[in-house]
């Protein structure tokens, strides 16, 4: 892709680039391109890639953005990839400041990409790689047909999200041997002369043991050998899977590790990016003419639309927040211990150490461990967050809390895992009959039983057996199911559910 | 972008695959056309989203705001909201995927008299006409032909000009169309017996009849009749919102219709189509016996097809219909169908149409 940006365009690249890199942010090359809205659109349906394996999906989205820009509902700024070079895209007719605005907002979303501990194993080379699954899916669909592939693509994106958040940052368990030991004779038994071997070794203590290393075997052969939430990998490596459907069901699974940064560092990420277009824009870049339509475009994309979460705010002033209580010393020991209002409010450390420590953060964190860390009681006060819920019985949402403690839980809940539930794969052999077997790690909230049943039944076509998942509804522990025809739903007691769960 | 266009292209095939087969299930549905904006039909399908195991979460969420007033409870913007995705379709659409699900043999239009329309298309090329169709490459090719064949022409010094006689024109040749008007007519009965439902069963029915008919002619002309002891005709707008509480004559009504087509539609120029939604319940035997005969003797020859429904309230049951069929039953032109509720709707278009006529 060639750069495809007017000259006066290319100047401004060059200036930010230049003032980026004085800021201190790092990042790979990045190359901008002049786009249409239609042109938008379509790369919005498409994540952003100019080219995606066929499927409906994105049509349906593209459909979605085109009615709705139409309508003039919304307008898509910007866009940008991780990538190396990293790409963006700029939309054709806007005003020269906003194009300015967007620039400077994406280097601060490239050095995130580049810098994030979380993009570390991130495929850099994606725009390639997307091109390629685009093949790949294509030569399938023509041996195999069009229909044939788009369902069992449907099926591997409906559990598209059930992969381990941690495996990238350890080896693969697979690799892992399973040294097989001789079974010990008598295992407990200690020696001892016969006439007191029945005090040391008492029978049932022997049995108990021998009951105990039988029970170790046992597990050892199940598999997998303890709960894998990397599903999608699991399926890859166990499920019955002609070589074309393990194809895409891989490149199901590449996108959904390459995304998976991108859905944990939405808050910092847009806040990074939000933090530096503002520092640059009013200190270095923007000149006396632009400044109100400057302030105008920003506050649009900082503005919380009543009880709306806007990710561009939070994260945006969390970071200030935190280059402010740094630069004053308002952190660590004496300062959590300090309970008198008036000397906390005057508290001034002169440490300025802001900076340092915003680009530390920006480092190390993710969305959920970067609000466990910082959000405190006061930013949550100042910045009006609060916990709704919708009221059954008028239909309206209300406020169901403004408390520190609720709004935080509710915060966390939100960003961990991506807000969606932890699922594991318990027993690929359930009932000895190669039925699958997975686990909700039930966390307080229960499934969405239609969706939960409808992907069951995409998951027989992978699996090609029945397949279950234990979770609970309203407290009771149910194990739900689908054998390929029809769903299943069982009951089960607590004790059963204890003694399954490892 | 014309990539997006595939994918755009293979979603609206599988949301038309998925219409068709509910389709059966839309019929019977009066909001399905009460949303109709000009000959777009907006048909909802949910659930075009693939499934993913997600928490149940009852409608929490973070918000932020300063002013926490009234409003300050939007919808947080992580949830996937229930949205619900809009197909749109034009009636003609809508008309084949009908045909389609309940296998309806196309129209066969009687007439054979072929109109000449004024237009037509370029098909030909002519040594007269207008400057404006004067057509650039054949004239000068003919006039380059005129000078290889005399003789003059000149290929180191190639100078071609028209004359008079090289040029040629566009011309066009018209299309002759085959003559087929159509022509609905709607009775209705407006008695006090026919209550809002059965008003908006004729509704929904005459919409999937005006849909398939007008798919197989062009400008489909319709008349609306209501009647209880005297028949009017009405518009559109009148015929499904008219309440009256008077008596049923029946005959009144075939009386108008008969002078209606006599006057408008004279029956070897026009594709007649008459649909008579009643409860059946005449004033008088005599008057049935006369409106059987009158349609036997006035309106049949001229319609292509008659449709009665009778759509019956709870507890009623009227017996014109008995009348009908005592005369009709073997009469090709003539569709007699029960409509006792919504679901019945399928069954009755399926009557009216399934003859092709």
């Amino acid at each position: 892709m060639a750069n495809t940006i007017p000259v006066e365009l290319q100047r401004e690249q060059e200036r930010i680039e230049k003032i980026a890199r004085e800021m201190g942010l790092t990042f790979f090359r990045v190359i901008f391109e002049m786009v249409d809205w239609r042109e938008m659109n379509a790369l919005a349906a498409y994540g952003g890639f100019p080219t995606r394996y066929p499927h409906w999906r994105w049509g349906m989205e593209y459909a979605e953005l085109a009615k709705s820009y139409q309508y003039g509902l919304h307008k898509i700024y910007e866009m940008v990839i991780n990538n190396d070079p990293t790409y963006a895209y700029l939309l054709q007719g806007n005003a020269m400041v906003d194009q300015k605005l967007v620039m400077a907002h994406v280097y601060g979303h490239a050095d995130f990409f580049v810098n994030n501990v979380y993009f570390a194993h991130t495929n850099r080379k994606m725009i390639d790689t997307m091109a390629n699954h685009a093949t790949r899916v294509r030569r399938h669909q023509e041996r195999h047909g069009i229909e044939t592939v788009e369902r069992f693509m449907d099926a591997c994106l409906s559990v598209e999200d059930l992969i381990d958040p941690g495996a990238v940052f350890r080896e693969s368990r697979r690799a892992e041997l399973q040294v097989d030991e001789p079974e010990p004779q008598d295992p407990g038994r200690m020696p001892a002369k016969a006439y007191l071997d029945r005090y040391v070794n008492p029978p049932a203590y022997l049995e108990e043991k021998r009951k105990q290393v039988k029970k170790a075997r046992e597990d050892a052969k199940r598999f997998p050998p303890s709960p894998d939430r990397d599903v999608l990998g699991f399926l890859m490596a166990a499920a019955p899977l002609e070589p074309w459907e393990q194809d895409a069901l891989e490149i199901v699974r590449d996108e959904s590790y390459y995304v998976l940064p991108q859905r944990q560092t939405k808050v910092m990420n847009e806040g990074w990016a939000s933090f530096w277009h503002t520092h640059m824009m009013t200190t270095r870049i923007l000149d006396d003419t632009e400044l109100i339509d400057y302030a105008d475009h920003h506050s649009g994309t900082v503005a919380v639309s009543p009880g709306r979460l806007n990710p561009y705010k939070l994260g945006l002033e969390l970071f200030r927040d935190i280059e402010r209580r740094w630069n004053m010393g308002q952190f660590g020991p004496e300062w959590d211990a300090c309970d008198r209002m008036a000397e906390r409010q005057r508290w001034d450390r002169k440490l300025g150490r802001g900076r340092e420590k915003i680009y530390e953060v920006r480092r190390l964190h993710c969305d959920s461990t970067f609000l466990d860390e910082y959000l405190t009681q006061d930013f949550c006060e100042r910045q009006g967050l609060f916990v709704s819920k919708t009221n059954a019985r008028t239909g309206k949402e209300e406020i169901e809390s403004s408390s520190f403690d609720d709004v935080k839980q509710a915060l966390l809940f939100h960003f961990t895992n991506g807000g969606r539930p932890v699922i594991e794969v318990l027993d690929a052999n359930y009932a000895n009959r190669g039925e699958l077997l997975l686990v909700h790690r039930h966390a307080g909230v229960d499934l969405r039983t239609d969706w939960a049943k409808e992907v069951l039944e995409n998951l027989t076509r992978i699996w090609k057996r029945p397949v279950r998942i234990e979770t609970q509804i309203g407290k009771k522990p149910v194990r739900l199911g689908h054998d390929g025809d029809k769903p299943i739903q069982e009951d089960l007691d607590q004790a059963a559910l204890k003694s399954k769960s490892r | 972008m014309p990539r997006i266009e595939s994918d755009v292209n293979r979603f609206r095939q599988i949301v038309r695959g998925k219409v068709r087969e509910e389709l059966q299930k839309h019929l019977g549905k009066t909001e399905l056309f009460g949303k109709q904006g000009g000959q777009v039909v907006s048909i909802p399908i949910p659930h075009l989203e693939l499934p993913h195991f997600v928490h149940d979460t009852g409608g929490k969420g973070v918000g932020q705001g300063e002013d926490q007033g009234e409003d300050a409870g939007a919808k947080a913007g992580d949830q996937p909201g229930a949205h619900i995705l809009e197909a749109e379709f034009s009636v003609e659409e809508l008309a084949t995927l009908l045909g389609e699900a309940l296998e309806l043999p196309r129209i066969e239009p009687k007439g054979t008299d072929e109109l000449t329309s004024p237009s037509g298309r370029y098909t030909g090329i002519a040594t007269s006409g207008p400057e404006s169709l004067r057509h650039f490459k054949r004239s000068y090719r003919q006039a380059l032909r005129r000078l290889i064949v005399s003789g003059t022409y000149d290929p180191a010094n190639p100078r071609v000009s028209l004359v008079r006689a090289d040029r040629r024109y566009r011309t066009w040749k018209p299309r002759p169309l085959p003559k087929a008007n159509a022509a609905i007519m709607y009775v209705m009965d407006v008695s006090g017996s026919m209550g809002d439902e059965q008003k908006e069963i004729v509704r929904t029915e005459s919409f999937w009849l005006d849909a398939w008919i007008r798919s197989h002619y062009q400008g489909v002309r319709t008349v609306y009749i209501v009647h209880d002891a005297a028949a009017k005709e009405v518009d559109r707008q009148t015929f499904f919102t008219l309440r009256e509480s008077g008596g049923t004559v029946i005959s009144s009504a075939y009386e108008l219709a008969a002078r209606i087509i006599e006057e408008r539609f004279p029956a070897s120029e026009w594709n007649l189509y008459l649909f008579h939604f009643t409860d059946g319940e005449n004033y008088s035997r005599q008057d049935s016996d006369k409106s059987a005969d009158m349609l036997a003797e006035t309106l049949l020859p001229s319609v292509n097809l008659f449709g009665y429904g009778q759509v019956e309230a709870l507890g009623t049951r009227g017996d014109f219909i008995d009348v009908l069929r005592a005369r009709f039953a073997s009469d090709d032109r003539v569709a007699l169908s029960r409509i006792p509720d919504r679901d019945a709707i399928v069954v009755s278009i399926k009557d009216f149409l399934g003859r092709g006529r």
